[in-house]
């Protein structure tokens, strides 16, 4: 046994910050952005922290699958910009909810949602569970060096949640980690100690572009071709491809990579910019939503970041 | 091999005769980024079946790209 995905819900705040807003801040413009991230605008938060945006995700998640919050018997989630180390944002989620069942964070940045889709996966195979509540949730805009060009102009801040309950609709999963910090790396604050005398990163995503390219399009192509393979489907089989929205050009080149045709990629970034770890909950929900899928569709969701690590896996809705 | 290999691409992408592409050729004047440039490496890639690490290479120019995979094949 493995799950079923029970709703869908997500969260952006309401204030839109436009590529134009955006050029005000940094040498920038419209066209730049959008032909070389495929972003025109982002939902930025101004007063909420990302476990206030993941309540409210995992609430609309829970409307929507008609599970009460009290059934809850785990939270699983992720995020590189919750506003504290400890407590988790799962923790603090739970907080808002008024729960007390288990809680735990899972720290795999962009690819996290399928790290924890697994990791729910392995507690309904023990049936240690009935009901899961699954949350990616980032306020991105806080760990943004928003005086750099070349990546403030990538992100946004959102979540989005799932509900899982029993079933057998998680068909299967492939993961890869590489470690290493030379590509992308979030450097954590530091500290006042006297004694330190490592070099001092400034906290802020750093990303070498070339490079991420290259890892992220690798990454989509190899881990979706050997799952497919894996579990005899081919992309005709698959109604949708709902990969981590990083940037547009490494979904495009995917495609072309794949010789998959660009429709069967669920794209939102234009809307959203990359919101990491609740990008691919938040497009699930979007199609959820828009009546975009159908009992027994077969989804493929390929995520990949910072790690570096990457994954994929396939959910029948 | 290679730089026919690249002006083809160049050519397809950019809709124009291969010919136009010169060894001097800067991508820049092209209108070519860098995920362009990427792109190319990689169906190159795929194409000599072969893995192409770009490291630290500043590449700027159709020569500079010509240069960094003989270096890699050799």
């Amino acid at each position: 046994m493995s799950f079923s995905i029970l709703g869908t819900g997500m969260y952006v705040p309401p204030k839109v910050v436009t590529n134009d807003d955006i050029s005000k801040l940094v040498d920038t413009n419209d066209e730049w952005i959008v032909q070389r991230v495929g972003v025109k605008q982002r939902h930025i938060s101004t007063n909420e922290t990302a476990a206030d945006m993941g309540t409210k995700a995992a609430l609309a998640a829970l409307e929507n699958s008609g599970v009460k919050k009290e059934e809850i018997d785990l939270i699983l989630a992720a995020s590189v910009s919750g506003e504290s180390i400890s407590p988790s944002v799962s923790c603090m989620i739970q907080n808002k909810l008024g729960l007390s069942c288990m809680t735990m964070d899972i720290n795999a940045a962009c690819s996290a949602f399928v790290f924890l889709l697994e990791t729910a996966a392995g507690f309904f195979a023990r049936k240690k569970v009935k009901k899961v509540l699954v949350i990616g949730t980032e306020r991105l805009s806080r760990i943004v060096d928003w005086e750099d060009r070349g990546t403030c102009v990538i992100f946004g801040d959102g979540a989005g949640a799932v509900v899982l309950g029993e079933g057998d609709n998680y068909l299967d999963a492939v993961f890869h980690v590489q470690g290493g910090d030379n590509v992308i790396d979030i450097p954590q604050f530091i500290g006042k100690s006297p004694f330190f005398e490592l070099e001092q990163k400034k906290p802020y995503i750093h990303m070498r572009g070339q490079d991420t390219f290259k890892f992220a399009v690798n990454a989509i192509c190899k881990e979706s071709k050997y799952l497919l393979k894996q579990n005899n489907l081919t992309f005709d089989d698959i109604k949708y491809v709902v990969p981590h929205q990083a940037n547009q050009r490494i979904i495009d080149f995917a495609s072309v990579m794949l010789k998959v045709p660009k429709e069967k990629f669920y794209v939102n970034i234009d809307r959203f910019g990359n919101t990491s770890s609740a990008s691919i909950p938040i497009a699930l929900d979007e199609l959820n939503r828009q009546g975009k899928l159908e009992k027994g569709d077969l989804l493929l969701l390929p995520a990949f970041g910072g790690g570096l690590a990457s994954a994929a896996c396939i959910v029948r809705w | 091999m290679v730089f026919e290999k690249i002006a083809n691409l160049l050519a397809e992408k950019l809709e124009c005769e291969a010919s136009e592409i010169k060894m001097e050729t800067k991508f820049s004047d092209l209108g070519i980024d860098s995920l362009d440039v990427m792109e190319m490496l990689m169906s190159l890639e795929e194409e000599l079946d072969t893995e192409i690490e770009m490291g630290d290479n500043k590449v700027e120019t159709v020569e500079d790209l010509v240069k960094m995979i003989e270096s890699k094949q050799n």
